[in-house]
């Protein structure tokens, strides 16, 4: 064995690497279980990846077959059944792990420098999941899969001038049909690859940076330890926990994230009574029908997404970490969270009057939490500071860094 | 003193060369992309199915009847002689347009049955339709009364080939 490694080592950093990026990885002695996550999405990928090439030997993308090969993978295919509910389930199981995970670094403040670049690896790494996500979300050709795919690539009539080319363009046809359906599958096979390769980018941004922690104060090298064996470890209780949860769903509660609508096969002249997002969508969708126009509330969804890229400059807050220190910062990101879960909410039910104005709140909220940052972050840092209630090291590091800032 | 001069004229030269060969290699690799670009686009065989031809003897006063048109729902609507009265007399709501420039014939009303806000196909009422998805409402004329949608049903082009039969498609 140690033959085999000497062999390799002298031909490929092999051994060099494992130390550098894990036994010898220093790691903060104070993480949480909330930084478990983002080693969670990165098993889930490939939870995803396996079970999507295994589902792929079977499925057939074509709108006159693409419905009954998936009743053929439920009903013949040995362990046909499992392998979809993994991946089915295993989409919804992605977005929980990683709203999770953004929530984590929105509420320790993970995303402030040196870590934006970091931050916007992971905003990309969302971008490509929603992709993914709804391009998969078609392939069952159900009605919920047509109508879902109808109203979202509508959403680039937006565009200014060449809005009805690009959407038939996007379609490759005059609606949503089999061309749709045979390239929504090439890139849903596509892009998990193309997130394979962002995941390592993040990794490298990450490992260059190193992981934030709880106190949110930049720990001395006596206070790290290394990555294997003790996150190792912590990861993996994380990981047993995740997979009950996941198990259980898969196992008790299959059809839990699939629409009834679902069932029945795609026509394109019925469209069901309710068009309903998969519950990862619902806060932006709820956003897209709050502006009651066509452009607007395609850039009022977009910019939702987007907005978050911006918080390393919208936070201009100097006291280090995120709302552990800053009253006034934690009770906006809780007033955030369940601002989400109402538009949540909002976006499952159809906008009646009362909903509809409810719908209309929470966006005008969400996006003033945003807007309001920059001002309450700054007039919290001088509170605290004159109030002198900091830690004595976190009011230091504070006065330091906006020392440094006028330098 | 030769080559001093040499280099001065070389210099911008050499930089004039790059940016040239950056530029053709741009131009050349937009050109590349041109055909998978555009194979995305629909299909011949898709833009064949341009036209299609519709019997209306047997759709009754009243009556509507879906047909395809290019993947697409068209809405066929025999109206009645109150419907065709108040929708003369009427304007329409977001998007102002006279009845009589929505039909050929006033009993026969032809429309694209997509909702032209996201392109869910609405639902028959008696006021007109109501599209499922986000709730905007449609009269008679197929123009909009309220909803997020921002225009009025699209016309599609189509003309009587007889009193009982019309092609959609093409105009004349």
């Amino acid at each position: 064995m140690k033959n085999i490694v000497g062999w390799i080592d002298a031909r490929f950093p092999f051994s060099a690497f494992i130390k550098h990026e894990l036994t010898d990885y220093p790691t903060p002695r104070n993480l949480s279980y909330w930084w478990g996550f983002g080693f969670l999405a990165g098993f889930v990928l490939v939870i995803q990846l396996v079970t999507g090439i295994f589902l792929a030997m079977h499925y057939k993308a074509d709108s006159n077959l693409a419905f009954d090969s998936i009743q053929h993978i439920m009903r013949e295919v040995n362990y046909g059944w499992l392998i979809r509910y993994l991946h089915s389930t295993g989409a919804s199981a992605f977005f929980v792990v990683i709203y999770t995970h953004m929530a984590r670094t929105l509420y320790y403040g993970s995303y402030r420098r040196p870590r934006e670049l970091l931050w916007w690896t992971g905003q990309l790494l969302l971008l490509l999941m929603m992709a993914t996500a709804f391009m998969g979300y078609l392939l069952p050709w159900g009605q919920m899969s047509y109508w879902g795919a109808t109203v979202i690539t509508n959403l680039f009539s937006a565009t200014p001038f060449i809005g009805d080319q690009v959407v038939i363009w996007l379609r490759g046809g005059f609606s949503v049909d089999d061309p749709t359906l045979t390239r929504f599958f090439a890139l849903h096979y596509l892009f998990p690859f193309l997130i394979s390769g962002a995941v390592i980018i993040h990794l490298v941004a990450l490992h260059t940076v190193r992981s934030s922690n709880p106190s949110g104060v930049n720990l001395a090298d006596r206070d790290n330890i290394p990555f294997h064996p003790y996150y190792t470890i912590k990861d993996l209780f994380g990981l047993g926990i995740f997979l009950l949860a996941y198990f259980a769903i898969v196992f008790f509660k299959p059809d839990l994230f699939i629409d009834v609508s679902n069932n029945i096969p795609a026509n394109p002249m019925q469209t069901p009574a309710e068009i309903v997002p998969e519950w990862y969508f619902l806060p932006f969708y709820a956003i897209l029908r709050s502006v009651p126009n066509l452009v607007g509330g395609v850039v009022a969804m977009a910019l939702s997404v987007i907005i978050f890229a911006a918080m390393p400059y919208l936070d201009r807050s100097r006291i280090t970490g995120g709302a552990k220190y800053r009253p006034v910062y934690r009770a906006l990101f809780y007033v955030f969270i369940v601002d989400i879960f109402v538009l949540g909410y909002v976006g499952a039910h159809p906008p009646e009057s009362l909903l509809k104005l409810v719908g209309e709140v929470a966006t005008g909220l969400y996006f003033a939490i945003f807007l309001l940052l920059p001002f309450v972050s700054r007039w919290e840092e001088n509170k605290l500071l004159k109030e002198c209630t900091l830690p004595p090291a976190v009011q230091e590091m504070a006065r330091n860094e906006i020392r440094g800032s006028h330098d | 003193m030769c080559t001093h001069k040499l280099n001065d004229v070389d210099g911008p030269r050499r930089d004039f060369l790059g940016s040239l060969t950056a530029a053709v290699a741009g131009a050349g690799a937009i050109a590349a992309s041109v055909p998978f670009v555009s194979s995305m686009n629909p299909s011949s065989d898709v833009l064949d199915k341009a036209t299609v031809e519709i019997d209306i003897a047997r759709i009754g006063i009243g009556q509507e009847k879906t047909v395809a048109w290019q993947g697409k729902p068209v809405f066929v609507v025999h109206r009645t002689a109150e419907e065709i009265a108040a929708m003369e007399s009427s304007n329409g709501g977001k998007d102002p347009e006279a009845d009589q420039n929505r039909v050929q014939h006033p009993e026969w009303l032809v429309v694209i049955g997509i909702c032209t806000h996201l392109g869910c196909v609405p639902n028959k009422t008696a006021q007109g339709w109501l599209c499922p998805c986000h709730g905007s409402i449609y009269d008679n004329s197929g123009r909009i009364l309220s909803g997020p949608a921002p225009k009025n049903l699209i016309l599609p082009p189509y003309h009587f080939v007889s009193n009982d039969k019309i092609m959609i498609g093409k105009a004349s």
